[in-house]
């Protein structure tokens, strides 16, 4: 037995691009971040070769979970296309030999800016969602180590209160992404700025979803089937954007969440922030055999 | 009158200790008197005799230095004297009256709110003790104009009147008075001696100090001259004044 | 020659008449700050509905012994207990943090001399009320609003206001609305650290009149700190008397007021104006 049979060869980078260890910190936060659903863990957040605050977060949980096997698809507030999303994609694919997706019903990890495809996704898939703000306290507590307590006996009367407020000033609650949810009826989570029209998805999802700010070095976790219920007022009810009834130029998909494109001399048109259900819709048109999945919201109404 | 007395004082002693003049002021020395339902004792003696000083070292803003004060109440019998402070604060919600020349008048309460508080306190709706209230305002002569203003820009004689009518109001087992006519005009005065009657021959005892004795002869019963027990030196007594 | 001042006063009895127990009791509260003794085998009870009012001059301890009372520190040494209800015999000091922030936000309310440390100044007057309300699990906005609403208006908080930020308000204004707050829950105990000291003495006749309707109508027992003898005497039916860590005298008010047993009270009553 010689020491070279015990070492691997050397090699310019790890499988994934994180080092062994780096991963296996990761992975344990992750488990962690899973048993305690909605609780922020601290972890050590590698250098990746991006500037922080453009997904490194989400990058290193991704990277953890990837393999050879994986399907990836990234997108940045819904678009695959965006450059971004793709040269995200593109790295992971390279670093792990992952195959890369567009489409979201064979994707098995989607890794997200901002927003949750319009499908309705599946126990085998894992949501990948970059995190800029963590903690929902910061808002109401600069001080983290009061924040950190204040999590620990489930005092979020403040954050009640910044509604309160809303409701008292503009007379209705302004939040629009970043909505706070109580997470298993225990912690209240940021859902990273995902718009309202998008946390209902998370609320006793059949996928996994992981929220990671690499910036801020939290990660959180939102198990399979676990409560997530926006914070509102009994008399108040949650309100998503009022997108039911836009229809989207370029696809006419209709009912789903729209990115707003204001025209010269007043006025508006809409897109669908999924692009590739836009796409996918545009194909189906054309004749091509193109499955669309089961989406979570059906003419313009939460159903899933 | 029962054959048990109401209160019964014992070698009562009271003494003022003045630090800052490193010296101290006999007020009066082993008083004993005792005291029955329905009966109405003066105190006499001339100024600084300690007439005062003994009814507020029974009401116990001061603190005797020796002696008893056995006093009946519906809670059984206590000594005044060294009760703790809290079951005095109870007796003097619930049966022994203090009546001063010096009206306790709040910012922005309205007179007859005044009058009305201690029924208020022992549980009246706030429709039956402001009637009652108005009564005796009106009794006392206080102009019903006046009813809801604040007394505590009154002339010392409204001050009074009003004074007089929240401390009667509700009858008590036990009544302190300490110079309730001082300026008060006739017919408030003769108000004050209808009510004081009425108050005693519904078995309330009365201990009092009056300037002009005159004017509640015929309720008298009984008289306690301090001059012949004092001791010397009551000069600085007078510093020790007003509830 | 001070051998020559005679008997001192009668020692008082235990409580025989009185049916209830007391409130709030703490007996033998010890704190230490390093080498400075802040409070020293000190007892405390307080009856319901009664106002207890504790006087001394600065560093005296009074201030330590009012958060104590409000859990925001641990003596050394000591026992506290509130007759609450499922309560009674636990001693609060040992309460972990969650159950002393919920045991207070329900049964305690307090109000501080400065306006800072009891209130959120850019949220809205209601908003700072409503904050307890959402403590204790109100869920419903306009159940927040008619409660805040409420307990604005029995402290006299003028109600077009109602939505304005403490910040925007003068100092009279700002103790009402933390008095509001205190009183939102309708706390067993309200705890008073110089409520007025600093304001327009007008104004401070006003609150204190405030804090005397709130006491009259709804018997809320009160512990209430102060340099200022005059508001103890107009507030308090008994007092305690502090100095250097200790309670030199306590009695009831118009006593301590009138025949003050301890020299530090002579002259504490004789400084006076």
């Amino acid at each position: 037995m010689s020491l070279a049979s015990l070492t691997k060869d050397w090699a310019a980078t790890s499988y994934g691009f994180l080092d062994a260890s780096a991963k296996r910190e990761l992975r344990r936060k992750m488990l962690k971040a899973i048993a305690v659903p909605g609780c922020q863990m601290p972890y050590a957040s590698r250098e990746v070769p991006m500037a922080r605050g453009w997904g490194t977060g989400g990058l290193q949980v991704t990277l953890t979970l990837v393999n050879s096997a994986s399907v990836v698809k990234v997108i940045d507030q819904g678009a695959d296309d965006g450059v971004n999303a793709a040269s995200i994609r593109r790295f992971i694919s390279r670093v792990s030999g992952a195959a890369e997706t567009w489409d979201t019903l064979s994707a098995t990890i989607v890794q997200s800016r901002h927003r949750i495809p319009e499908e309705i996704m599946r126990e085998d898939q894992v949501l990948v969602l970059q995190v800029p703000n963590p903690e929902p306290l910061r808002g109401v507590e600069p001080n983290i180590s009061i924040a950190r307590q204040m999590h620990a006996d489930a005092d979020y009367g403040k954050l009640w209160l910044t509604l309160y407020e809303q409701i008292v000033r503009k007379g209705r609650i302004m939040q629009g992404a970043s909505y706070p949810a109580m997470v298993n009826g225990r912690h209240v989570m940021t859902p990273s700025p995902i718009p309202r029209w998008d946390v209902p998805k998370l609320n006793m999802a059949r996928h996994l979803t992981f929220l990671s700010a690499g910036r801020e070095k939290r990660l959180h976790a939102v198990p399979p089937y676990t409560r997530v219920e926006p914070l509102v007022f009994s008399d108040r009810p949650y309100q998503v954007e009022d997108h039911a009834d836009l229809t989207c130029r370029r696809s006419g998909v209709r009912g789903f969440f729209m990115n707003e494109l204001p025209q010269d001399g007043g006025g508006s048109v809409f897109e669908v922030s999924d692009s590739n259900l836009g796409i996918k819709a545009i194909d189906k048109a054309d004749g091509s055999a193109i499955e669309i999945g089961e989406t979570w919201y059906r003419n313009g109404e939460y159903s899933a | 009158m029962t054959t048990t007395p109401l209160l019964r004082v014992k070698g009562l002693t009271k003494t003022f200790r003045m630090y800052h003049l490193d010296s101290m002021l006999h007020a009066f020395e082993d008083i004993s008197f005792d005291l029955y339902q329905g009966e109405f004792l003066l105190l006499r003696g001339h100024n600084g005799a300690g007439k005062s000083t003994l009814l507020r070292t029974i009401w116990r803003s001061y603190l005797p230095v020796a002696g008893q004060v056995l006093y009946a109440s519906s809670h059984g019998e206590i000594d005044l004297a060294n009760a703790a402070d809290v079951d005095i604060a109870l007796l003097r919600r619930e049966e022994i009256g203090f009546v001063t020349q010096f009206l306790n008048a709040r910012p922005r309460v309205a007179a007859q709110d005044i009058v009305a508080e201690p029924l208020r306190l022992a549980g009246a709706t706030q429709a039956e003790a402001l009637d009652q209230a108005r009564h005796w305002l009106d009794q006392f002569g206080v102009r019903p104009e006046l009813w809801r203003a604040y007394p505590s820009t009154f002339s010392g004689g409204e001050q009074q009147k009003v004074n007089l009518a929240r401390a009667l109001i509700l009858p008590q087992k036990l009544l302190l008075l300490d110079e309730p006519t001082a300026s008060l005009d006739v017919g408030a005065r003769a108000a004050l001696v209808r009510r004081l009657a009425d108050l005693k021959s519904q078995g309330v005892a009365i201990i009092g100090v009056f300037h002009h004795p005159g004017d509640v002869a015929e309720l008298i019963d009984r008289e306690i001259n301090l001059n012949t027990r004092v001791i010397a030196d009551q000069s600085a007594e007078e510093d020790h004044v007003a509830v | 020659m001070s051998l020559d001042l005679g008997l001192p006063a009668l020692e008082r009895a235990a409580p025989r008449l009185m049916r209830t127990e007391p409130l709030l009791n703490m007996r033998d509260i010890s704190k230490s700050y390093g080498n400075v003794r802040a409070l020293r085998d000190v007892d405390a009870a307080v009856y319901p509905g009664e106002v207890m009012g504790i006087v001394g001059e600065s560093g005296s301890g009074k201030s330590t012994l009012l958060r104590m009372m409000n859990l925001e520190d641990t003596p050394d040494s000591g026992n506290y207990t509130l007759r609450l209800p499922g309560r009674e015999n636990e001693n609060l000091f040992d309460l972990t943090r969650y159950e002393r922030r919920m045991l207070c936000a329900r049964n305690i309310g307090i109000v501080y001399q400065n306006p800072h440390l009891g209130l959120l100044m850019k949220h809205s007057s209601s908003g700072n009320v409503a904050e307890r309300l959402l403590i204790a699990g109100e869920r419903s906005f306009e159940v927040l609003r008619d409660k805040a609403r409420e307990a604005l208006d029995a402290s006299e908080f003028p109600l077009d206001r109602m939505d304005a930020r403490p910040i925007e308000l003068s100092g009279g204004m700002q103790q009402r609305v933390q008095l509001a707050k205190a009183i939102a829950l309708e706390p067993a105990l309200l705890l008073l650290d110089e409520p007025t000291t600093g304001l327009d003495v007008s104004v401070q006749a006003l609150v204190l009149d405030t804090l005397k309707r709130l006491q009259r109508d709804r018997k809320i027992t009160m512990v209430l700190v102060s340099h200022d003898l005059g508001v103890i005497r107009t507030m308090a039916d008994r007092v305690m008397v502090m100095r250097h860590g200790e309670v030199v005298e306590q009695g009831l008010a118009d006593q301590v007021f009138q025949d003050p047993q301890h020299p530090y009270t002579q002259q504490l009553v004789h400084a006076k104006l």
